[in-house]
């Protein structure tokens, strides 16, 4: 058991705080693709990213079991979401709501619960540390919440990632949908964002 | 030491300035209730159309002031925010006063009446005539979620025909509209298709509106109180108002434009203008009327004969109370 003070500190106002970084996870998840910053959080403990951090502690509670991917569990990192978020850890990812995970060994997306036809909310979001995001270049996104296409480059994923991104889509209304990190910066991919990889 | 840190239910009791202010919770409901919400209005987000189940909360507010169109609003609101509220189209009716009025108050949100100005812009019966950028929020409030209802009344019954995308018996019944009446007759809270997959209730706006939720930039998202149902339909997504190939969809038209700012494109209301039996047209959007006579356009103030329109709607709106 960790002593208090080894618990990074939370939100300066977690009512403001939440509703700030809610907006930018609302508005990244209605326009794929666009870049948020959220820096709410500084100093967070590893391997957490500050922008996992601040999307956990809005949006994940007790109603919400959460699994951390192998390299994603610490001391730190558990004893912060616990405390900070009083989230049940879960042992198996298809039981998830949300997920931490990182790009360069993201689980098999076929892992996480997808929901049913009758009940497609009840799927896991999975939260993607990347080693970068960027926009105006990279794969070319299509879909709801986007005018015709919008590009985004994603650094540090394993390969296969888009393949099983493919595999996702005819699932809806099942499905996953991804919040993708970088340090404070954050974009998301709902699972009705189509991924080209390689468009000229 | 500088790492000391509040326990989250502490440091969540503890009101910074703007809520010390009024002792409510910023935007009244509590944070679990929000994240609840939140989470809820993500789902609706990532499937456009589909109702997302969630945990309503009791309001302060009297059941027909939109207490599902409240809580997405509560949810989502922030300081930074600058909040609309309309009710048919009216900035000024008592509900849409109380409204904007109870999230100033709990929220220390900007109000105003203005379309362009709004960031999230609350509404019942109507979409602004103004069209809405992307950088707005319009939030809906709904007193019936499910566009099947009439059809079918039991939920779990409802539920499998989404999840089967089972619209037949939608399309039979708008079908013998025009096997009885030439003409689907629903004129309010007509059925659309949400980005060719699930059926969804538009809440009971004029079907004249219908075409405006068609890739519209800014985000919607509607909220049914009593029914506890979130749904949403992100921007520039596919909105296609259910017809036949032999009758396609049309919206209402009016002979004559706005007799106050003579307005050809909005949506008129028709009000009596003196105890015998005067009427003329007007437009519903109060804002966009206004801002037309200020930049300089007049109607004909109802002098020539006052217009008729073309279709008559069923008396449905009245009812439509949000719960
Ligand atoms: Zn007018």
């Amino acid at each position: 058991m960790a002593a208090m003070t080894d618990i990074k500190p939370g939100f300066h106002d977690p009512v403001l705080d939440s509703q700030a970084v809610f907006r930018a996870v609302l508005d990244a998840m209605a326009r794929p693709g666009r870049l948020h910053r959220v820096s709410h959080l500084k100093d967070v403990p590893a391997p957490l990213a500050p922008a996992t951090a601040a999307v956990c502690l809005a949006l994940v509670d007790q109603d919400t079991p959460l699994w951390l991917a192998p390299d994603m569990r610490s001391q730190g990192a558990e004893t912060f979401l616990r405390f900070h978020c009083g989230c049940p850890l879960v042992d198996d990812r298809s039981t998830a709501a949300f997920a931490i995970v990182s790009g360069g060994k993201l689980p098999g997306l076929d892992g996480f619960a997808i929901g049913d036809d009758a009940y497609p909310e009840t799927s896991t979001t999975v939260i993607v540390q990347t080693e970068g995001l960027a926009t105006g270049e990279g794969l070319v996104l299509r879909g709801p919440g986007i005018e015709a296409t919008h590009r985004l480059a994603v650094l540090g994923l394993r390969s296969g990632v888009w393949r099983e991104w493919a595999d996702n889509g005819p699932l809806f209304p099942c499905g996953v949908d991804l919040i993708l990190v970088d340090d404070q910066t954050l974009a998301a991919l709902p699972r009705t964002t189509t991924v080209t990889e390689q468009e000229a | 030491m500088a790492d000391v840190i509040d326990h989250p239910s502490r440091a969540a009791a503890t009101p910074p300035d703007t809520r010390a202010a009024t002792g409510y919770n910023f935007a009244y409901l509590d944070e679990q209730t929000k994240r609840m919400i939140r989470r809820a209005i993500l789902k609706g987000v990532a499937i456009p159309g589909y109702q997302v189940p969630f945990g309503s909360r009791e309001m302060p507010l009297p059941y027909g002031w939109g207490t599902g169109g409240i809580q997405v609003t509560a949810a989502v609101i922030g300081p930074d925010d600058t909040l609309k509220v309309i009710d048919q189209g009216a900035d000024d009716t008592t509900n849409a006063v109380n409204i904007r009025s109870f999230f100033a108050k709990t929220a220390g949100v900007a109000t105003t009446e203005r379309t362009t100005e709004a960031s999230v812009i609350q509404t019942r019966h109507r979409i602004p005539e103004t069209p809405l950028t992307e950088d707005q929020i319009l939030v809906y409030q709904v007193p019936i979620p499910e566009p099947l209802r009439w059809l079918e009344p039991r939920e779990a019954e409802t539920r499998k025909m989404h999840a089967l995308e089972e619209y037949g018996a939608m399309h039979v019944s708008l079908y013998e509209d025009i096997a009885r009446y030439g003409r689907i007759i629903k004129s309010y809270n007509y059925p659309v298709k949400v980005n060719d997959r699930y059926v969804m209730a538009p809440s009971p706006i004029p079907k004249f509106d219908n075409p405006k939720m068609d890739r519209m930039p800014a985000l919607q998202l509607f909220g049914a109180g009593r029914e506890k149902r979130i749904y949403a339909v992100p921007p520039y997504t596919k909105v296609k108002s259910l017809d036949f190939e032999d009758h396609p969809f049309t919206v209402e038209s009016w002979e004559q434009s706005c007799a106050l700012c003579g307005a050809g494109d909005s949506y008129l209301d028709e009000v009596v203008t003196d105890d015998k039996g005067g009427k003329m047209f007007v437009c519903s959007d109060s804002d966009y009327c206004e801002q037309r006579r200020d930049a300089g356009h007049q109607g004909d103030g109802g002098d020539s004969n006052y217009a008729t329109r073309n279709e008559i709607p069923e008396n449905e709106t009245s009812s439509g109370d949000d719960r």
